[in-house]
């Protein structure tokens, strides 16, 4: 077990701070809000002498995501950061991106999309991208941030897939908390170099990379990024345990918290699985057996460990801090809906979109969710399927 | 030169392939009118060389001596741009 440093740091910071140990190769970005401090911050570690990378301003999210690409089929260790307008600016690139199975890491910070423009958190962005090829992990804290930050590079790596690791925008990015800090020498020891098989700039072995790829082989390829996206969790797992044997903290792919003899369950991502945890403290100091399910690792989704934790209870409550605009609610509330298809036991679902453009979502609000969700269980229904929380005039 | 498609589990991760590929793709099949190339009239200018988009035109120390017709696709841009006053390569149409 390795020491570890205790400092306070906002989400921005600790990510940049797990991106100097880690020392990229390469880092491309341009600055967005709430995103920015990420690479300010990386900027003056370059500045400094702190890092080896090779820093590329580049002139927009679509350049510095397609610069990430150029350095990635290189061979290089590559990450950016970034955030809503930005992430949808890079939107194009990301397919390629996934497509290639480059292992780029993104520190993504999650904020609204326009429009209306709004800097404030919700899930908007990310799952705009959710069917990208991207594996996507929502952090709770800062902690976490920081540690899955490290975690995934050693993930994209093994599994050759680009890895988004998202925090909540304001909440966490610029929320201050209590973190501890891996010793610089050892996140490098951690990661090892990257393993690359094929480079572009190996002019001993010259491949061609991205080539049109028509009605004769473009299904095959997809087919093999599809049954890669398959087959990731156990790698992404793997790394997890990896990180918790050699750093102490361990991270589930699907979190249950209190869900044992939980007799209703709340369904959420990203920082509200923090607040929702104290809400669960509280209602239980009342005698009132409720639990959390926190989805860390949204992509790919996490099927069979969620259909387990879903039909532990009879109730959940699917938090959804983003829309679908499709007349079918949230993506966790179909996600799940599609998962318990085939279950003989369901429960029943209510989903509760929330929190949109950074509305807060409070441990009072929560704990009153908590309390409708144990009347639906009395009744054995609910009283609608989708709920606006939190919105005036509903 | 018909080689058997390969299923999904045998391709490479990531849409990488051998480099040089272009090679076995035969544009020669594209052609409809067929460049002709007159050895008597060529004066070796090489602009026929430069502007070929397939390098097809075949040179041998500093000589032109023919057209590549695997990769020819017909397109017609070396007789256009052989000197007026050479016109070493006539468009004749293709047919079997």
């Amino acid at each position: 077990m390795n020491k570890n440093i205790v400092v306070a740091r906002t989400g921005n910071e600790a990510m940049a701070e797990a991106m100097r140990q880690i020392n990229p190769d390469v880092v491309a970005a341009y600055p967005i809000t709430p995103a920015t401090e990420v690479v300010q911050l990386f900027a003056s570690f370059v500045a400094d002498g702190q890092v080896t990378t090779e820093f590329v301003p580049a002139e927009s999210e679509h350049s510095a995501l397609s610069a990430c690409v150029g350095a990635s089929s290189a061979g290089a260790r590559v990450m950016t950061s970034t955030s809503s307008q930005g992430l949808a600016l890079m939107h194009e690139i990301l397919f390629i991106a996934g497509g290639l199975r480059l292992p780029i890491v993104i520190c993504l910070v999650n904020r609204s999309l326009s429009s209306p423009i709004n800097i404030h958190c919700d899930h908007s962005d990310s799952l705009a991208s959710r069917d990208s090829g991207w594996l996507q992990i929502f952090t709770e804290n800062t902690q976490e941030a920081y540690d899955s930050t490290i975690m995934a590079v050693k993930i994209a790596e093994e599994a050759l897939m680009p890895v988004m690791v998202t925090t909540d925008g304001f909440i966490i990015s610029h929320g201050m908390e209590r973190v501890e800090l891996v010793d610089d020498k050892e996140v490098p020891k951690w990661l090892g170099e990257r393993v690359v098989k094929n480079s572009l700039l190996d002019l001993d072995h010259p491949i061609t990379l991205g080539a049109l790829d028509l009605q004769d082989y473009y299904f095959e390829h997809k087919r093999s990024q599809i049954d890669a996206m398959d087959h990731v969790l156990p790698i992404i797992d793997k790394a997890q345990n990896d990180f918790a044997k050699e750093f102490g903290r361990h991270y589930p792919i699907l979190e249950e918290y209190k869900m044992d003899d939980a007799e209703v369950a709340i369904l959420a991502m990203g920082s509200t699985g923090g607040t929702a945890k104290v809400a669960v403290e509280r209602m239980r100091e009342n005698g009132k057996k409720v639990g959390l399910i926190r989805c860390r690792v949204y992509r790919p989704f996490p099927r069979e460990a969620m259909l387990k934790a879903l039909t532990k209870v009879n109730v959940v409550g699917i938090m959804d801090r983003a829309d679908t605009l499709s007349s079918m609610g949230g993506h966790l509330y179909n996600d799940c809906r599609s998962v318990l298809y085939d279950s003989n036991t369901k429960p029943i679902l209510k989903n509760y979109v929330y929190g949109l453009g950074g509305r807060d979502i409070s441990i009072e609000e929560i704990e009153s969710i908590y309390e409708e969700l144990l009347a639906f269980k009395k009744t054995g229904k609910v009283d609608k399927d989708i709920a606006y929380y939190g919105v005036r005039g509903e | 030169m018909k080689k058997e498609k390969k299923g999904w589990k045998d391709l490479p991760i990531g849409l990488v392939l051998e480099a040089g590929t272009s090679q076995e793709f035969e544009t020669g099949d594209w052609r409809s009118d067929k460049p002709v190339w007159d050895s008597k009239k060529c004066t070796h200018c090489m602009i026929c060389w430069i502007y070929c988009p397939d390098s097809a035109i075949i040179v041998k120390d500093g000589k032109v001596q023919g057209i590549d017709y695997r990769y020819c696709k017909g397109c017609g841009i070396c007789a256009e741009e052989c000197p007026p006053k050479v016109k070493a390569i006539t468009m004749v149409r293709e047919e079997k």
